[in-house]
């Protein structure tokens, strides 16, 4: 790659925080670092694989909204964790989080379970608590 | 916990790279006096790679590389300079914080492995649980780490709790607490040795790895595969796993087209070092290879949008592929018959 086509195409993704180092070469050939902002192609790329996990969670707040799943399932996937990880931050084995997956179940929680999983996702217990918190986002 | 409130910051120059396991080989180096770039660390540690493993899932995608495993740079590194490294896990999560406590205030800068996806000055795009990120630990301000961490323009800082909750980052090669520094460094090395030694290793895992995922055939397999992917696994699934080779090609770290152009520019510090003037050569042919896979990810890119005949365009991109395959076996088939002169 030379100098000037490293590409610059910044949508965003970055969101200001940082450039990506590329290496090209310079009009005489030789090898030079430079910033770039991104690229189309990586950028539709990384685009894509977010779309997967957004629809996921869409898919899995309509459930937790008309009864399903408790609002455990819709954490889980906004955080990209499956049973496993969340098994792992928790310390919960998979077949108590599998109960802890449905409303009624979920609705009788302790606050020493809710804490686990409400510290593993960043939210208070009031927000893990109140299934009103994801009727609009 | 946190009674800890005296300031400690230990000289060190933060420097940007590409990568973060070389990021923070070099840098450390950097501050032993040992001044290696990244792509001589890159070289040097035999970094260039690929591999394709269809029956690895990680999120439903299969596992491609670019790279050996994370830390087999950084050991080559340090096994071909002669650097001795400390380096240690802990079950206790308050000890690990307490052990880096004490070594930054000796003064010394501290790696620590971590997981990502908590990452808290990280853009939110890029947090994915991806748990083989490096950073350097070099002081501490009261509840913040000062912290150089190579993927970004200039030093940044963790509270307490955030670096401890990166350094126990759960899934896939969870980091468990891992730091390392390095003990001990030669008065003396021979680099042309390292170069050679580098070289040599990177051509044999390109070439004669007797598995078929790994290497120049790997690429080739890959190469296969892709061209049954839309019949295989129909057009949504099929762009998915073509978006997983963009991504693991050009996210972050790899400094563009799976690290070829870092290697390039190793080939290029090579021929200076060892005085082989064949190794400029060898240089614009991994440059040319590069922006073949530069091209690739072009075509893959307009199949996102679903602009071309799905059939054409998978064909096109995997026979790039192949000839992507065979430029770089003639590159290191040429490499691996290096030696000094």
């Amino acid at each position: 790659m030379k100098k000037k086509d490293i590409p610059q195409d910044n949508e965003g993704l970055s969101e200001g925080k940082l450039r990506d180092l590329c290496y090209a070469v310079d009009e005489n050939g030789n090898y030079m670092t430079a910033y770039s902002t991104g690229w189309t192609p990586k950028n539709v790329a990384m685009k894509m694989a977010w779309d997967v996990i957004e629809k996921k969670v869409e898919e899995t707040r309509k459930k937790v909204l008309s009864g399903k799943l408790s609002q455990l399932a819709y954490y889980m996937e906004k955080n990209i964790m499956n049973l496993k990880l969340l098994s792992q931050y928790t310390g919960i084995p998979k077949r108590k989080i599998r109960k802890h997956m449905k409303p009624k179940v979920f609705e009788g929680l302790d606050d020493e379970n809710l804490k686990k999983y409400s510290q593993t996702f960043d939210i208070s217990l009031e927000e893990l608590k109140d299934i009103k918190r994801i009727e609009n986002t | 916990m946190n009674e800890n409130k005296e300031e400690i910051r230990i000289d060190f120059q933060h420097y940007q790279a590409a990568h973060c396991e070389n990021g923070v080989t070099s840098s450390l180096l950097k501050h032993y006096n040992i001044n290696l770039s990244e792509a001589m660390v890159f070289g040097i540690g035999s970094g260039l790679f690929f591999s394709y493993m269809p029956f690895l899932k990680l999120n439903y995608l299969p596992v491609i590389s670019f790279r050996p495993l994370p830390g087999m740079i950084f050991r080559r590194v340090s096994k071909r300079i002669g650097i001795k490294i400390h380096s240690q896990k802990f079950k206790d999560h308050e000890k690990s914080m307490q052990v880096l406590d004490e070594t930054i205030k000796k003064g010394i800068p501290t790696g620590c492995r971590v997981g990502v996806y908590h990452l808290t000055y990280f853009p939110r795009p890029y947090r994915f649980h991806f748990n083989a990120h490096n950073i350097i630990v070099f002081g501490r301000e009261n509840d913040n780490y000062l912290i150089s961490d190579p993927i970004m323009e200039t030093p940044v800082t963790l509270t307490y709790k955030d670096l401890l909750r990166v350094r126990y980052a759960r899934g896939i090669s969870a980091p468990k607490g891992r730091m390392y520094y390095i003990e001990d460094v030669p008065e003396k090395y021979d680099l042309s040795k390292a170069i050679i030694k580098g070289i040599r290793q990177n051509s044999k895992h390109m070439l004669n790895i007797p598995v078929p995922l790994f290497g120049v055939k790997g690429i080739r397999y890959m190469a296969r595969r892709m061209k049954k992917w839309p019949d295989k696994l129909g057009e949504k699934k099929a762009s998915l796993y073509l978006g997983q080779v963009v991504r693991m090609l050009e996210e972050i770290g790899t400094g563009g087209a799976g690290f070829r152009f870092i290697y390039a520019a190793f080939l290029q510090e090579a021929a200076k070092v060892l005085n082989q003037d064949w190794l400029n050569e060898m240089s614009r042919k991994m440059t040319e290879a590069g922006d073949q896979w530069r091209e690739f990810a072009i075509i893959a890119g307009r199949i996102f949008k679903g602009r071309d005949s799905e059939e054409e365009s998978y064909n096109a991109a995997a026979e790039i592929l192949m000839d992507i395959a065979d430029r770089e076996e003639q590159i290191f088939r040429k490499l691996k018959k290096i030696s000094m002169k």
